[in-house]
Order: structure tokens, then C-alpha cells, then sequence
């Protein structure tokens, strides 16, 4: 798998993606270009290609890749040995990977078996964060219903295709990102150490994640040091559980925190009922329509996440989404319940200012052109060639559907005879003028009887 | 369903619109907000005519004979001209009034008819224009600037 050391990377390019293609294992078929949200997938002289302003790193193509083609980039679990600290930040997802886990603890003292210094809880950041949240939503001037932040990939889909409900997103930073910056500045206290030297690493259920750590929306630059995918982490930390019992207990966060690993999870904790949890991507996108129709508007809260069940349904997760779903539900049955005098969260999130810093900007990529006079004449033109076109939507020219093919001509990205409809009509044309032309060649003897002409 | 001819610098599209077919109510505005992003149309344009263009859908849905919903584009302006067969709108002022509907009950239990289609339309649009004759049908232009 294709490393990098994050740092370098980002300051050279523009858009930077967790979501690559292995090119050697990519088959060139139409899986993919068919599945993406945003047509960010063409097949070119047989191999995929990801259009990099386009793709918002949900993840989809690696899901339904069959042959492993595409891939998300993450960081090896040995790279945590790049800082003399280093602190495990275990997204609440990975709770839901475990058969029979005892308690929560045990994932978490695994953690430091594998070579951690400390574990701070992401769940514990969406406890910080869902206070922070109720606040910003009764304080809320703006248009409703406030659309979740939690999920980046939905974040970047607003930012393609849905431009204008970027002012509905609630700015608040992810609890990875307070989790991070909490467990940073409480570890520093506690062994006056200089953050420089520690590295927070955060668990990971998706690629979206991790680009949004080398490449934060909103936020200039992220706590996060580093993402190691829960499915890289699975097999080791497996081996860890229940090896260390001494240290007094790790385990923090609320339920509702840990419940933020579910679709739904979030807006449980911020206690509205007027919400609305959508999970898998292709859902959101129906609801974003309406939304965007002025349809939803006595709605509160949406909470739209990629994954199907949420993050457990994550592409970097080993069980099945709907197996950790209920793992996860029986896990917090039974925990704490946060009350108003809760020590732990209160000071902290009353003296922090949690709110989205950066501003979201709009990601117009699916226009046609900057002008719209050369737009109107690149949409006639698209739709002159997609009539011609067969209108199967088979995929075979390597672009997602006959429109997007058409799209794709104006573009000058490919040509008419990249359908093989078109390429077969071609084709017999020439085979008929080939006979007719044959008949007309002179055989330079005599005609036999019979021979008409 | 769709027809769409351009001449010079000109997108006209023409959607039919099926009275009471719920099925596909919603499709046409669905696909006129596509192409409008696809052009490059500023966001909130995009959205008011999205949201006009809807409106004005399941208007001839719920209460026309069925109809037809057009899209023109040139550089300048945006224009929806919504065109039915019937029945016509017997007050036209009482029918711009928020609140007044004479949608039937089938279509309140559905959430619709609470009155507020045709002004929501005339607040989205720049220009806005209706006639309409009872026995012959309805006419409405909406126009956007760009």
C-alpha cells in the first residue's frame, strides 16, 4: 500500500485524497463509475481515473470495487513512532468491531498495549461537542434545518452539489478535532511536555476522515497528527484486548458520545426530536434535494452521514455495519448517563470555543463552464450528442451514464466513438460501403454468364 | 417526456406534466435544477427558480388537467412558463392570496393545498405573470434575471 508522511504532501497539492487507485489491480470495469455520487470516475484506456475536484472521499468506489483497486490511503500503525508521545484517539466505531467485548476499557488499555502513551475517546470529544452544539442551535439565526457537520463526505458533497445549504451546516469542529486539542493539552499538563513532541493518532472508520485531517474543511490546519484505519488496527489490537488490568479505568464518555457511532446517534444526543438521521449516501442526497427545495424547513436538525447505519457502516471497518450497530447499542446499555453537574465536561466545554474558525466554500465543479453564455452552447451541443447516443447508460464508454458521456465530448474528454453503439453503427457503415465498393472493383476479365452488371 | 431545442444561444425544454400522477411529481423541477447548476447559474438564482419551478409542478399535478412546464435559459434571463388545459382559475386575486386553496382533500392528506404555492411562486421570481380563463386553463411566466 502507498505510505506518505502527511506534512509534505498537503503544501504540494491542491486536492489532496485518502481515495487512490491502484492502477496494477484496477480491471477497468464500470463498478465504480457507476456508484459515485459526485461522476467522479471515468475508465480511460482501461483503467479508472478519479477526478480530483470532484471527489469528495465518501468512499463508495471502495466499497464496490471487486477487485480491491481502490484503496484509502492511511497512515501504517508504526508511524506513531514518529513522535516521542503518542495518544490514541479510537473513533466510537471501533467499539463496535469486537465479539464479546467486556467493556469498552478493554479496547481502550489495548490501545496503549500496542504502544500508545495515552487514549483520549473521540466519543468523549462528541459529549464536549454536543454541549457546545445545543448551545449554537438555540442561538441559531440562520436557515433551518441546521444540517449536521459531523460527517466530512457529506460536508464535500454540500460543497459540489449542493452549494447553497453550506449556510445551514452547523459550524462546529468534528470530536475528533476536540478530542485531539483536549487530549494534546491535558496530556502536555499532566507531564509538561511541549506539544510538539506528541502525536495524536486517530482510529479510523473511513477515508473521509482522513483526508479531512491532511486537508481540514473550514479549519487551516487540524490537531490530528496521523489516521491508522481500524481494519489495519483490527488484528493487532484483537491480540491486545484484556492483556492490561492494572490501570484504573480509561473509559469516560457518555453513552450518547458513544452513541455517535450510529446514524441517528448524534441527534439522540443533542436531544431534539424535530431531526431527521439519514445514513448511506445515496439517501442524503434525496433528502439534501428536498432541503434544497425549501421542503424541510420546519425540520430542526439533519444528520446526514455517508455510511449506511452510520460510522460502524464505515469502508475502513472489518464488521458489518449492521452487527456493530447492535454491539454498539448493547455496549452503552448500562453505561453513565451525563447529567447537567457532569465534572468532567462542564468547565472544559463552557471555557472552549468549539465553533467552525474557516469558512465552508462552495466547490462549483459540476458546471459546465465559467461563462454562462459557452455554457448554454456547451448544454446544446451535449444535448445533440446524447440523442444520437443510445441512452443505455451501460457504462462500456467508461464515463457513468450516456450524459455524462455527452458531457464529457464537449469537455473534449472523449469522443462520439467511445460508445461502441456508436462505434458498431460505424462500423457496419464501413462494412457496407466496403462490399459496395468491392463489387465496384473492375475483376479486369471478361463477365461470366449471368453476371448482371 | 422531455423535448428540448436550441436555437443560438437559447436552452428551451419542454416537460409534460401528468394531472394527479404523484409518481412522478417533482421530476421536472428536480431536472430543471440540475441543468440550471450544470450552466452555472449562481446558487440562489438556482434555488428560488428550483423552488418556483415546483411549486408550479405540483400545481398542475394537483389541480390542472395536466399540462406542460417550460424551461427557456439565454444569458439574461431565466423563464418558466407553466401551461395547462383546465380548469382555469375562476379568482385570480383570491387564488394569490396565502392560504387560499381549493386543492381537494385527497391532496391535503397529503400535505399539500395549504395555500401558499402560487405566492411562494411570485416571492421566488423577479417577474411573474398569470391568466387565466375557467373552461380554457392557466398560464403562469416566471422570470428570473441572471
Amino acid at each position: 500500500m502507498r505510505r506518505f508522511d502527511g506534512k509534505k504532501v498537503i503544501s504540494l497539492r491542491k486536492y489532496y485524497h485518502s481515495v487512490t487507485l491502484k492502477r496494477e489491480k484496477c480491471m477497468g470495469c464500470t463498478n465504480c463509475i457507476k456508484r459515485c455520487p459526485t461522476e467522479a470516475i471515468r475508465v480511460r484506456e482501461g483503467k479508472a481515473r478519479i477526478i480530483p475536484e470532484r471527489c469528495i472521499d465518501c468512499g463508495e468506489c471502495i466499497r464496490v470495487c471487486p477487485y480491491h483497486a481502490k484503496v484509502a490511503v492511511t497512515d501504517p500503525l508504526d508511524s506513531i513512532h514518529r513522535f516521542k508521545y503518542k495518544i490514541a484517539l479510537p473513533a466510537p466505531s471501533l467499539y463496535g468491531q469486537f465479539k464479546n467485548l467486556k467493556s469498552i476499557d478493554s479496547v481502550l488499555k489495548g490501545l496503549l498495549g500496542l504502544g500508545f502513551d495515552d487514549v483520549f475517546e473521540v466519543a468523549r470529544g462528541a459529549d464536549y461537542i454536543t454541549e457546545f452544539s445545543k448551545k449554537q442551535i438555540r442561538q441559531w439565526k440562520g436557515p433551518w434545518p441546521l444540517i449536521s457537520s459531523a460527517c466530512p463526505a457529506i460536508i464535500r458533497l454540500i460543497q459540489v452539489r449542493f452549494p447553497e445549504l453550506i449556510e445551514n451546516i452547523l459550524p462546529v469542529v468534528s470530536p475528533m478535532e476536540c478530542a485531539a486539542q483536549i487530549a494534546k493539552r491535558e496530556f502536555c499538563r499532566k507531564h509538561g511536555v511541549d506539544e510538539d513532541e506528541v502525536g495524536a493518532f486517530f482510529i479510523t472508520p473511513c477515508a473521509a476522515k482522513v483526508t479531512s485531517i491532511k486537508n481540514p474543511i473550514g479549519d487551516e490546519k487540524s490537531a490530528v497528527d496521523g489516521a491508522i484505519s481500524i481494519l489495519e488496527i483490527y488484528g493487532p489490537l484483537a491480540a491486545s484486548l484484556n492483556k492490561i488490568e492494572s490501570k484504573p479505568d480509561l473509559q469516560k464518555a457518555t453513552l450518547l458520545g458513544v452513541g455517535w457511532a450510529n446514524s441517528g446517534g448524534e441527534s439522540h444526543a443533542l436531544g431534539t426530536d424535530n431531526y431527521l438521521a439519514v445514513n448511506g449516501i445515496h439517501n442524503v442526497i434525496h433528502v439534501l434535494e428536498q432541503i434544497e427545495n425549501g421542503k424541510l424547513s420546519d425540520l430542526e436538525f439533519f444528520e446526514g452521514l455517508a455510511c449506511v447505519g452510520g460510522c460502524v457502516g464505515g469502508p475502513l471497518v472489518f464488521e458489518n455495519s449492521f452487527v456493530a450497530q447492535i454491539r454498539i447499542k448493547k455496549l452503552v446499555r448500562g453505561m453513565r448517563v451525563p447529567d447537567k453537574t457532569d465534572k468532567n465536561l462542564d468547565p472544559v466545554y463552557e471555557n472552549f470555543d468549539w465553533s467552525l474558525k474557516g469558512k465552508i466554500y462552495p466547490k462549483p465543479v459540476m458546471k459546465l463552464d465559467e461563462d454562462l453564455s459557452v455554457a448554454i452552447k456547451k448544454m446544446e451541443e451535449m444535448d445533440r450528442i446524447y440523442k444520437r447516443l443510445p441512452g443505455l447508460d451501460c457504462g462500456s464508454c467508461g464515463s457513468p451514464s450516456c450524459r455524462t458521456l455527452a458531457e464529457d465530448i464537449v469537455q473534449g474528454d472523449a469522443t462520439e466513438l467511445d460508445c461502441i453503439f456508436e462505434l458498431r453503427e460505424r462500423v457496419q457503415e464501413l462494412a457496407r460501403e466496403m462490399i459496395e465498393l468491392s463489387e465496384k472493383i473492375p475483376t479486369g476479365r471478361e463477365r461470366e454468364k449471368g453476371d448482371k452488371r | 417526456m422531455a423535448s428540448k431545442q436550441g436555437n443560438g444561444g437559447n436552452i428551451r425544454q419542454r416537460y409534460y406534466i401528468e394531472a394527479g400522477n404523484f409518481a412522478t411529481a417533482g421530476e421536472a423541477a428536480s431536472n430543471i435544477k440540475k441543468l440550471l447548476k450544470q450552466l452555472g447559474v449562481d446558487g440562489a438564482t438556482v434555488r428560488r427558480a428550483a423552488i418556483a419551478a415546483y411549486e408550479a409542478e405540483m400545481n398542475l399535478v394537483i389541480h390542472s388537467l395536466g399540462g406542460s412546464l417550460e424551461l427557456i435559459v439565454n444569458p439574461e434571463l431565466i423563464t418558466i412558463i407553466a401551461e395547462d388545459q383546465g380548469p382555469g382559475i375562476e379568482d385570480i386575486e383570491k387564488a394569490m392570496q396565502e392560504g387560499f386553496s381549493t386543492a381537494s382533500e385527497h391532496a391535503r392528506e397529503l400535505g399539500f393545498g395549504a395555500g401558499m404555492g402560487l405566492p411562494n411562486i411570485k416571492r421566488c421570481s423577479d417577474e411573474f405573470d398569470i391568466q387565466s380563463e375557467v373552461g380554457k386553463g392557466t398560464r403562469l411566466e416566471i422570470t428570473f434575471i441572471l
